[in-house]
């Protein structure tokens, strides 16, 4: 039974493991600070390992980012203030949400303006799917009348002939 | 349907492959500086050996200067510099060497072992001057004009080819320019 807690207890190390990257100077006045920093780690890029975000990277950079930024928030700095120190240095990629801008138009609106331009060209290839199978179907139509008309002609023509 | 409209999807298919395959021969890892045309953060660091007082990067206003992130913990480092002491010696501007992120006890053997091509060697041993410049790797490279404008950033180490072809032109036109 001793072994079997054991066992388990080994298991439940590694969710204890990851806690934080950033776990040297995490201190804060309130909760509000802590939880803007722990957010903002979350947002912002590391440069050196391009694919994480500042509170996963072990790198050196990162560590300076992160007291950095918790320095600036003790100084009472918001988001916005922090994103623009950051544009500042490191470019528009440090961020995660690139902001929308002229410069990220393209990322922002590109999708849509894709989306809009596959269901506009849908519309057009139904609707002029739809205008010629009703011009198909007018013309066989028509064509029936025709036939019916002839029909009737004959019809008329060979009762006229029995009738004499 | 008119032709245009006809060719509009193939239009947009060459847009896209032409987007790629520009993708493709980018390299990932050197970011555009968003300093480039701005002006330099302006430093006060002290020079190393520490007995050399300290630096003012204000100081430097008037003159095209190069600054040279590097550290002795840093491979690459070692290969280009012999391409820096190159430059230093084939044109007359001050090449600063911010030691980042290092120790005086490491990085004065380094210097004194390869031979010390800096004009001025700055301590940035906790990376504040580093962060101020958007330093995300050593070795880089920053070439300011007699403005104080960061013109140009070399990302990684410079080896023959970039100082031939890119850092030596620019350092001459920067310094063909006059004052503004």
């Amino acid at each position: 039974m001793k072994a079997l807690l054991l066992v388990w207890l080994l298991c439940l190390l590694p969710m204890l493991a990851p806690a934080q990257a950033a776990d040297v100077l995490t201190t804060f006045e309130n909760e509000e600070q802590s939880q803007l920093y722990f957010s903002l780690l979350k947002e912002y890029r590391c440069l050196k390992c391009q694919n994480q975000n500042l509170a996963d990277s072990h790198a050196s950079l990162a560590d300076d980012l992160r007291r950095e930024i918790r320095l600036q928030i003790l100084d009472g700095k918001g988001k916005n203030e922090i994103d623009e120190y950051l544009v500042a240095r490191y470019g528009e990629f440090v961020l995660y949400r690139p902001r929308f801008s002229a410069k990220t138009l393209v990322l922002w609106l590109g999708p849509f303006a894709l989306l809009l331009i596959g269901l506009g060209s849908v519309y057009l290839t139904a609707r002029r799917r739809k205008t010629t199978d009703r011009e198909q179907q007018i013309a066989a139509m028509t064509k029936s009348s025709q036939a019916a008309e002839q029909h009737a002609a004959r019809l008329e023509r060979a009762r006229k002939l029995l009738g004499d | 349907m008119s032709l245009a409209l006809k060719l509009l999807p193939l239009a947009l298919f060459l847009a896209l492959a032409g987007f790629l395959a520009k993708g493709l021969t980018l390299n990932p890892t050197e970011l555009p500086s968003p300093l480039i045309d701005k002006e330099a953060p302006a430093f006060v660091v002290d020079r190393l050996p520490a007995t050399d007082g300290q630096f003012d990067s204000r100081d430097m206003a008037g003159q095209v200067w190069v600054l040279n992130v590097w550290a002795s913990w840093c491979g690459p480092c070692v290969q280009e510099h012999p391409f820096l002491t190159e430059l230093a010696e084939q044109r007359p501007v001050p090449v600063v060497g911010l030691n980042y992120k290092d120790q005086p006890e490491d990085s004065l053997p380094w210097l004194a072992r390869l031979g010390n091509p800096f004009s001025d060697v700055l301590d940035d041993r906790r990376g504040d001057v580093g962060l101020d410049f958007g330093v995300y790797g050593v070795p880089e490279t920053f070439i300011m004009d007699k403005a104080g404008r960061v013109r140009y950033k070399h990302v990684g180490p410079v080896d023959g080819q970039a100082l031939q072809e890119t850092l030596l032109p620019v350092i001459d036109q920067l310094m063909a320019e006059t004052n503004s």
